[in-house]
């Protein structure tokens, strides 16, 4: 059976109503913490981390390079590169050294499609799969269960990354009336024999009890709307320091499918992407020291600006890792350049390091994962190489 | 017991005019008479005009663009009270409606062809997409709603058309413009043949340069589509292995040849089915639709006649309600005025599916799996006990039995008898496993 896209994304734009972003948890016996941000819909790696040190850059993309100075200038990273100005957190993290910006990254994948790539980002498979790499590595670490069961998530729906056999749940912060516990006991007993309905209700029951109790007393971040994605983030951060707490998250933002008037419209993105990554180094507190935060999106985007000032689906593109032992400080992979004739299919950054290959240098640096449980991770996958010297030793 | 099952068939429903209400309908509304003759009153309601009546002052699309150009001269907030009058008005007849079945098949292809309010600016013309290139066109053949889905100005918003200009073109090379491939790709990947059919970039580019031109025009008496010559690419554009001459025509030649592609059928056929039959379809009734999408050359009354006639459609509760559905299904069993809370967009936002906001151009999952999450269904039952709080002075069992007559299982019967209240009892078959079933 194959899985679908998952539909329920919660994009930007609906903040008003349900959060813009969503937040999955998963629970296992170790004090590392292991997060994961999808950005949906294809961050642009030229507008995040920009090679202005490339002479090409100008010529394809003219109208989507920020300015050498002024407040909206690139923050400096000593040199070819430089940051988006809305990332300003990032950048300070990137000056102490705990943030890797890793470029002319792929999957995979290259018929630039979001849908079946972003299939792809989270099944980890050239083929549809029911279960996620993230929830594959879940099962790759030893159990545990605590107050909260196997797993507490946050946000509406689960994304397939982190969908499959280790339990996972979700929690999201909400303020409606409630019915009385005893009613919910009776809702619960009414579904259990259900093959859909039953472990869902038991497992949402759960988790909210145990979230809100971890979340009780304060916002998670000091105002910041709790449904805004810094706020998940934020909560999250909580929730994975917690002693008892989950010890893997899935976070996802949406609005990254600049076609049309880029340059304006991948601010508010990665202001966002940025507040939340600094409410959640916040929120870890000690924790972060045995964190890392990967951050992927399903593709790059055309190197040449488009007839509208955006830029259309592409294939290389950039991933973060971050995290309080990242050897960071640096921009990692192997720039393929912007001459014409480095271009992929001439018209995408060529892929130099595979996306799968940079996840597993992760996963067996921090979580300890080898050979085989890599594989069982990633099938098929024994090719790629696992990239080191992502962590200080 | 005989008492029981007198009171249980009080309200004379059999299994398959149940289901005829739940699965290709929106749900009983309130105690509706039922149909006596299932299969009878689903065809009844594809034949003729869409049944819609909506109130006069509802913008048409030049209406739309007019509003959105004087909002954008003037800095004045017009937009959105057309906008949330229309998703009232269309919202409504969801649940007032007495030709369900086709107004499930509005919502259906509009999801097919999802314009969303997440980006494009498209407030001011989505409510008049609906009505205009959707409601009028479910009947029909499939050429047909997809060239009107294509000239509208909401669908060439939504995907950057309107700015798309050929590299070649004069206007393309007095301002440095160029292609926009959003619309060429997710029409051929998401609207018509589909991945599964082979194409390849250089399919997509081609197809985009084809739809060069396709636009809006705000700044005339009658906003609408305009094709622009200036900003046409030149010349005569291989698509899947079909050539197109340039012009306005090329582009609806060019839909022509898509809408009647067997993989196209296909397409459509797999998504009816899945909507109708199963998240899994069985192959044959994929196959059927498909067949019957070839031999009438994509008529869509046809396609939807068929689904009514597969006996895999007729399977109990097969298909697990989105929140879209379960809301739906909801407010008509409660039969409630439409104008008062719980109004429905109210409701698909608490149970995150709002109306029009599909996060992407696919629109939103018709597969269990998307919906079943643990947080998900405590928003629901959270919801649904909300929603009880306006069951008045009716009684919640009569309600439940008047819904789902023999599909209401005898252990969400007992639950509700043992009910501490009548809105615990109502909450209970709301958030019991056969209502959020269809």
């Amino acid at each position: 059976m194959l899985v679908s896209r998952r539909s329920a994304l919660l994009g930007l734009t609906a903040a008003v109503t349900i959060g813009p972003s969503s937040l999955a948890l998963a629970q296992a016996a170790t004090d590392r913490r292991f997060v994961v941000v999808i950005l949906r819909g294809a961050l642009d790696g030229l507008a995040a981390i920009v090679p202005h040190g490339d002479p090409q850059l100008a010529v394809w993309r003219p109208g989507l390079i920020p300015p050498p100075n002024g407040p909206d200038a690139l923050l400096d990273m000593g040199g070819f590169f430089g940051m988006h100005p809305s990332l300003a957190g990032l950048h300070g993290l990137y000056a102490a050294g705990e943030c890797l910006p890793v470029h002319a990254v792929a999957g995979g994948y290259r018929s630039r499609s979001h849908f079946e790539a972003q299939d792809f980002l989270e099944c980890g498979v050239d083929r549809r799969v029911e279960s996620g790499w993230l929830n594959r590595t879940v099962g790759c670490l030893p159990a545990r269960h605590t107050p909260a069961g196997e797993a507490v998530a946050i946000g509406v729906d689960i994304p397939l990354l982190l969908r499959g056999p280790a339990m996972v749940g979700n929690y999201a912060p909400d303020g409606a009336e409630r019915p009385q516990p005893d009613l919910y006991a009776r809702i619960a007993a009414l579904n259990a024999g259900d093959r859909l309905t039953g472990a869902a209700v038991a497992e949402g029951l759960r988790e909210r009890d145990f979230s809100t109790a971890t979340l009780s007393g304060a916002t998670p971040v000091p105002g910041v709307p709790p449904n805004s994605f810094a706020g998940l983030a934020g909560a999250a951060g909580r929730l994975l320091a917690a002693a008892d707490g989950p010890r893997v998250a899935a976070l996802e933002l949406g609005g990254w499918d600049t076609h049309a008037d880029q340059a304006a419209r991948v601010k508010g993105p990665l202001k966002q992407l940025d507040d939340g990554l600094v409410a959640l180094k916040q929120n870890l507190g000690d924790a972060w020291g045995q964190t890392v935060v990967l951050v992927m999106t399903e593709f790059g985007r055309t190197v040449r600006m488009n007839g509208t000032k955006g830029t259309d689906h592409g294939t290389a593109g950039v991933a973060f890792v971050l995290g309080g032992k990242v050897a960071g400080g640096r921009v990692a992979g192997i720039w393929p350049g912007l001459a014409e004739s480095a271009l992929f299919e001439n018209r995408d950054l060529a892929p130099t390091t595979d996306l799968r290959g940079l996840t597993k240098g992760v996963l067996a640096a921090h979580l300890g994962l080898d050979g085989r449980a890599l594989e069982s991770v990633f099938p098929g996958s024994a090719g790629v190489t696992a990239t080191s010297g992502l962590l200080r030793v | 017991m005989p008492s029981r099952a007198v009171l249980r068939y009080s309200f004379g429903m059999d299994a398959q005019t149940t289901q005829a209400l739940i699965r290709f309908g929106l749900g009983r509304r309130g105690t509706e008479a039922p149909p006596t003759d299932p299969q009878a009153w689903l065809a009844a309601q594809l034949a003729g005009p869409d049944p819609a009546q909506f109130p006069r002052f509802l913008p048409s699309v030049a209406d739309g663009l007019t509003l959105l150009r004087e909002q954008r001269r003037l800095h004045e907030p017009v937009v959105q009270p057309a906008l949330q009058a229309d998703m009232r008005a269309q919202t409504a007849e969801l649940i007032t409606t007495a030709a369900p079945f086709r107004e499930r098949l509005v919502w259906f292809w509009a999801n097919h062809f999802t314009v969303s309010l997440r980006q494009g600016d498209t407030g001011a013309v989505l409510g008049p997409f609906i009505r205009e290139a959707i409601r009028p066109y479910v009947t029909g053949p499939f050429f047909e709603m997809l060239l009107a889905v294509m000239r509208h100005p909401a669908m060439l918003m939504y995907l950057d058309n309107a700015g798309s200009f050929g590299p070649d073109s004069p206007a393309g090379q007095r301002g440095h413009r160029g292609l926009n491939e959003n619309l060429a790709r997710e029409c051929l990947e998401l609207h018509t043949v589909s991945p599964a059919s082979g194409y390849t970039q250089a399919d997509v580019t081609a197809f985009a340069a084809v739809l060069t031109g396709w636009s809006v025009e705000l700044n005339t008496l009658q906003p609408g589509f305009i094709f622009r010559q200036d900003a046409h690419q030149p010349g005569a554009k291989t698509v899947m292995g079909q050539v197109f001459p340039p012009g306005d025509a090329g582009g609806v030649l060019a839909l022509d040849f898509l809408a009647h592609h067997p993989a196209t059928y296909t397409h459509l056929a797999t998504k009816l089915a899945r909507h109708f039959v199963a998240d899994t379809p069985p192959p044959q009734a994929v196959q059927a639709i498909a067949a019957t999408l070839h031999d009438t050359k994509g008529d869509l009354g046809a396609a939807a006649l068929a689904l009514t006639r597969l006996p895999a459609a007729w399977a109990q509760l097969a298909k697990f309600r989105t929140p879209f559905d379960f809301a739906v299904a909801a407010l008509r069993l409660l039969d409630l005025p439409t104008d008062k809370p719980p109004m429905l967009p109210g409701v698909l936002n608490a149970l995150a599916q709002p109306v029009w906001n599909a996060p992407l151009p696919n629109g939103w999952s018709d597969r269990a799996e998307d919906w079943a999450a643990p947080e998900a269904m405590i928003r629901r039952i959270d919801w649904s006990y909300a929603a009880a709080a306006h069951l008045g002075d009716r009684d919640p069992i009569e309600m439940a039995d008047a819904n789902l007559g023999p599909l209401l299982r005898p252990a969400t019967l007992a639950a509700m008898r043992g009910a501490g209240s009548r809105r615990d009892a109502l909450t209970l078959l709301l958030s019991s496993p056969e209502f959020q079933r269809r």
